[in-house]
């Protein structure tokens, strides 16, 4: 079958831009929404997408989504960071991967699938952690798109971007466009940094799940969950402690699934499965297809209106900058603004800090271990200080000797109400200035 | 390990690979998607139904077909993910198909690269197919053709835009989708029945409150909340002529009382149980009614009138009608969320909902044997789907499906019964109902225009950079007659200035479609084919709640509409 039967294919110089006809009908034309003060039509449009160096943080289920897009968005200089290898349980959605891939670096397959499969597109992959690399590294970026699963990740390099930032040079302020799923859920949203609502603004808005307290799981156990975290915390440290506990092994998952098992049956718990241990002992979140494929693509639209003005994008100072997806019962979304925070430890003016509720009579230990709970903070690694003192270090081991003997005391023996005090944790480049406010 | 069972069997090669996604609809669910046969009609530049295939391969439905008489063009290749440089002047069909089946080995597909038009006429072509997906531009006798074929074989039928940075879909259910699997938000769903407790629930409350003044510390902070509610309920209703608190101010004193009841004099400060107590009181307290939308359920005429070819779900619906009838509540569900307990407390409380819920059901199966016999229905409802109901009842769900717009060519949109609602909704700020209207009017161009004289490939507006602007005052003033249509059958009365505005924004709409030129863009393809794989999915599994019935997006401003038209 022939397409163009009886006559010659055109050639490249007389249908350079045959391939993105499609493309091109919007990179040509303005509408009705398109600012023309800043859409270029034509040329100088095309040549800027062209130009633009995009740095897409994750290659897994949103990463791959992302690659594709990008580079059907007329994007030509990609460059993708991540540090997993491909899993069997990814390939139910992570469509560059295929069954002969697992155990391979995901950047690498990724870059190399998209590019095998878009010609001109130049993808550069690192295997490797976004931690590894410094601000002159992000620098060359014209923006980046994160398709993370981790918070840590996301707040970090929400961090670095806000300090990048030089007021006298333009060129400095990288938009991060942000997605993120769970099941039928997801959001995107697009941050323009220390312009508009960051990462750390919104923490609150994914609020970890609440930890089931230590003396349940030790003596009154309800749930099966409750005897598998039993099984995880407690009966591993105290029966196969030299052992590091992998959670991607399948005997050491056997082996929790059977300690669960047989402590469920002793207290009459129905309900626990291998697949319900994994689950909860890896932190399982379900994970289709359907959902990266609409959180990636709200994404890359977002990308692509910013890299060519060719309409309005989320994000611009005082507009919309995140929307929220539910699709559980038909199909529900709210774009809103979120307000950007005064008193935010990342982007606010450093000189506010915020209240922060303690109840006088925890111990420091017990202030250590809600601050990774607490929805604002989420801080699994403190080193907390006040004007006088050093509280608790942890960055460094001879510090952490040298005031781990505070971690029994009260909190009003510590601290007085109203007091500053100056959080740090070695997953962010950045401290946290908070106010001690005494329960009443 | 020796005192361990022996190693169990770990899961399957299939359910290591499904993990994520059986996570959230089940063996059940994925049992459902490997049966369906999935049919695509696509057209245009052709890339949103294939990334919805995209979708539905990769977690593994059965079967898909394409039909597509395109050949692989330089254009594709700029938008289309799953075609190279090799297939140019291929047939589209065949080499989508063949690297869509590459994501997935176990899913079996095939393409067909007839026309559509010819393709159709021939008998019995669509009975494959458990489900169709088409995409625009189609002519709109052959979407007539096909509304109609999912109304004789009562499957699914979906019909997608995605147009620049606009995407619609509409889907045509069957006229009767009942889901009994709707996966309800977790913190909805306890039911305790604390206002219509029965004896074995009493006996337990008051087992477990003996003394509960005189209780230990330790045994005071364990109550269950149930319990010390009920406890409460009981002491209020012998100071109120036997009522329980009725309204919301009733309810703050009696969480007062509750609140002041806790212990405080000990090193925490407060009792949790009885924090969760307090917590529930207001959301615990009501009467265990059904929701409108359930009630509906039970007064249809399919659920009144059993027949022997009835669907099972209408034979149990009547059969937990006649229980609603009898008790004015639902079945006990059975479930009892976690709460601060002993174990052994916890697990006989779960025992004693578990056992009424078994006693409930127990008596909507008595129902349904009988109402079996009296039909004379050959097969019996299986016990575990009557199950299922029973502990969902409160959230089941039933979509009366209807068919979608098709435009045709001559003559104008009818509304119906849904006018007066489409109407009012129109005239809402950042309404999306002038975006749909501005589809509906690129349908009807597309309905009476055509690239050539051979009655093939229809022609749509803005494709040529010399008819764009003759082409968009043409749809423009398609879309200014089907609304002003729509204001007439709805009778409706809008203000001068309101309809101005209106109309402006109706303008816009369609003159960023015709800019589009009918090119997709793949960002805007990829969204929408992500919304409707996953509607296909809910629709296949018959679980979550699908689109009733038309979904707009609108990729400026990423927001996005659901209206039933």
């Amino acid at each position: 079958m022939e397409a163009n039967a009886g006559s010659t294919l055109p050639n490249d110089s007389e249908a350079p831009r045959a391939r993105w006809k499609y493309l091109d009908k919007i990179l040509n034309r303005p509408g009705p929404f398109t600012d023309e003060d800043s859409f270029m039509p034509g040329e100088p449009v095309i040549e800027s997408l062209e130009r633009a160096k995009i740095l897409v943080i994750g290659a897994g289920g949103l990463g791959c989504e992302i690659l594709k897009n990008l580079a059907l968005s007329g994007f030509k200089d990609i460059h993708v960071i991540d540090m997993d290898t491909i899993d069997v349980s990814n390939l139910n959605r992570q469509f560059l991967f295929r069954a002969s891939d697992v155990g391979k670096p995901k950047a690498e397959v990724a870059a190399r699938f998209v590019e095998s499969r878009v010609k001109g597109v130049k993808i550069t992959p690192y295997c490797g952690k976004i931690q590894d690399k410094d601000e002159e590294y992000y620098m060359q970026f014209a923006m980046i798109v994160c398709g993370l699963d981790s918070i840590e990740a996301r707040r970090w390099i929400n961090a670095t971007l806000v300090g990048m930032v030089d007021p006298e040079n333009p060129d400095s302020l990288k938009p991060l466009i942000d997605g993120g799923t769970e099941g039928l859920k997801g959001q995107a949203r697009v941050i323009f940094p220390t312009m508009t609502s960051c990462i750390e603004c919104q923490l609150d808005m994914h609020a970890p799940r609440a930890a089931v307290p230590l003396c349940t799981l030790a003596t009154i156990p309800r749930q099966p969950q409750h005897c598998i975290e039993w099984a995880h915390i407690i009966a591993w440290e105290e029966e196969r402690k030299e052992i590091t506990l992998d959670t991607d092994d399948p005997e050491h998952i056997t082996w929790l699934y059977q300690k669960a098992l047989k402590r469920a049956q002793e207290f009459n718990i129905p309900g626990v499965t291998y697949s319900m241990t994994q689950g909860v002992v890896k932190n399982i979140i379900p994970a289709i297809a359907s959902t990266n494929a609409i959180v990636a693509a709200s994404c890359c639209n977002e990308a692509f209106k910013i890299a060519t003005n060719t309409n309005p994008f989320l994000g611009f100072p005082e507009t919309d900058n995140y929307m929220m997806y539910t699709g559980d019962e038909s199909i529900y979304t709210y774009t809103f603004e979120h307000q950007k925070k005064d008193d935010c430890p990342v982007c606010g003016a450093g000189t506010i800090a915020r209240p922060l509720q303690v109840n006088p009579n925890w111990t420091l230990q017990d202030f250590v271990d809600s601050l990774a709970e607490r929805p604002e903070a989420q801080l699994k690694k403190p080193s907390i200080r006040t004007g006088e003192h050093s509280l608790y270090i942890q960055s460094l081991a001879d510090l952490e000797r040298q005031t781990r003997h505070n971690l029994t005391k009260k909190m009003s023996e510590l601290v007085e109400d109203g007091e500053e005090m100056v959080i740090t944790d070695k997953s962010f480049p950045t401290q946290f200035k908070y106010k001690v406010i005494f329960h009443k | 390990m020796a005192d361990l069972p022996p190693p169990v069997q770990g899961p399957t090669a299939k359910e290591k690979k499904y993990d994520r996604q059986l996570r959230l609809w089940g063996a059940t669910g994925q049992l459902a998607l490997e049966n369906s046969h999935v049919l695509l009609i696509n057209s245009g530049p052709g890339v949103v139904g294939v990334e919805t295939l995209k979708n539905l391969v990769l977690p593994g439905i059965g079967n898909f077909t394409i039909q597509d008489s395109a050949v692989v063009s330089e254009a594709d290749l700029g938008v289309n993910f799953f075609l190279e440089e090799q297939h140019l002047g291929g047939f589209r069909a065949e080499h989508t198909c063949n690297l869509l089946k590459e994501l997935n080995p176990d899913v079996k597909g095939n393409f067909i690269t007839e026309p559509v038009e010819t393709w159709l006429t021939q008998p019995n072509v669509l009975n494959p197919y458990t489900l169709v997906i088409v995409s625009a531009p189609i002519r709109s006798e052959l979407l007539a053709k096909l509304s109609a074929h999912a109304d004789a074989a009562i499957i699914p039928l979906f019909y997608i835009h995605s147009i620049g940075f606009y995407s619609h879909f509409a889907i045509h259910l069957p006229p009767a989708f009942p889901i009994i699997d709707t996966h309800p938000d977790p913190e909805s769903i306890t039911d305790l029945r604390l206002l219509r407790p029965w004896p074995e629930l009493l006996q337990y409350a008051a087992d477990k409150t003996t003394n509960l003044e005189a209780m230990d510390g330790e045994d005071h902070g364990h109550v269950p909340y149930v319990a010390l509610l009920l406890h409460y309920l009981e002491k209020w209703k012998e100071e109120h002529d036997g009522q329980v608190p009725q309204n919301y101010k009733d309810k703050t004193t009696f969480r007062d009382i509750v609140s002041k009841a806790a212990r405080t004099n000990n090193p925490e400060g407060g009792e949790e149980n009885f924090d969760e107590a307090v917590a529930a009181v207001l959301k615990s307290l009501n009467p265990p009614e059904a929701s409108s939308a359930v009630k509906e359920i039970f007064k249809a005429p399919e659920c009144v009138l059993v027949r022997q070819d009835s669907p099972s779900f209408w034979v149990i619906a009547n059969a937990v009608g006649l229980f609603y009838t009898k008790y004015g509540v639902l079945p006990v569900p059975g479930a009892v969320p976690d709460m601060k307990a002993r174990s052994a407390d916890y697990i006989q409380l779960q025992n004693v909902y578990k056992s009424k819920a078994r006693k409930d059901l127990a008596e909507v199966l008595e129902s349904v044997r009988f109402l079996e016999r009296n039909a004379n229905r050959s097969t019996a409802i299986e016990e575990k789907d009557v199950e299922a109901f029973c502990k969902n009842a409160a959230h089941i769900k039933l979509v009366r499906g209807r068919p979608f717009h098709v435009v045709p060519a001559e003559g104008s949109v009818r509304w119906g019964d849904r006018a007066k609602s489409i109407a009012q909704t129109l005239t809402f700020p950042d309404s999306l109902v002038p975006l749909y209207i501005a589809f509906l009017a690129w349908d009807k161009f597309v309905a009476t225009h055509e690239k050539d004289a051979l009655g093939g490939a229809p022609k749509v507006p803005g494709e040529s950079d010399t008819d764009l602007e003759a082409d968009n005052e043409k749809v423009t003033s398609i879309a200014f007659k089907i609304a002003n249509d729509l204001v007439k059958e709805a009778a409706a009365s809008i203000d001068e200035d309101e309809y101005a505005t209106i109309k402006t924004q109706i303008g816009e709409f369609v003159q960023e479609l015709v800019r589009a030129g009918g090119a997709e863009l793949h960002n805007i393809s990829a969204f929408t084919g992500g919304i409707v794989s996953q509607e296909v999915i809910k629709v296949i599994t018959e679980q979550y709640i699908p689109v009733d019935n038309t979904c707009i997006f609108d990729g400026i401003r990423s927001k996005s509409a659901v209206f039933k038209v």
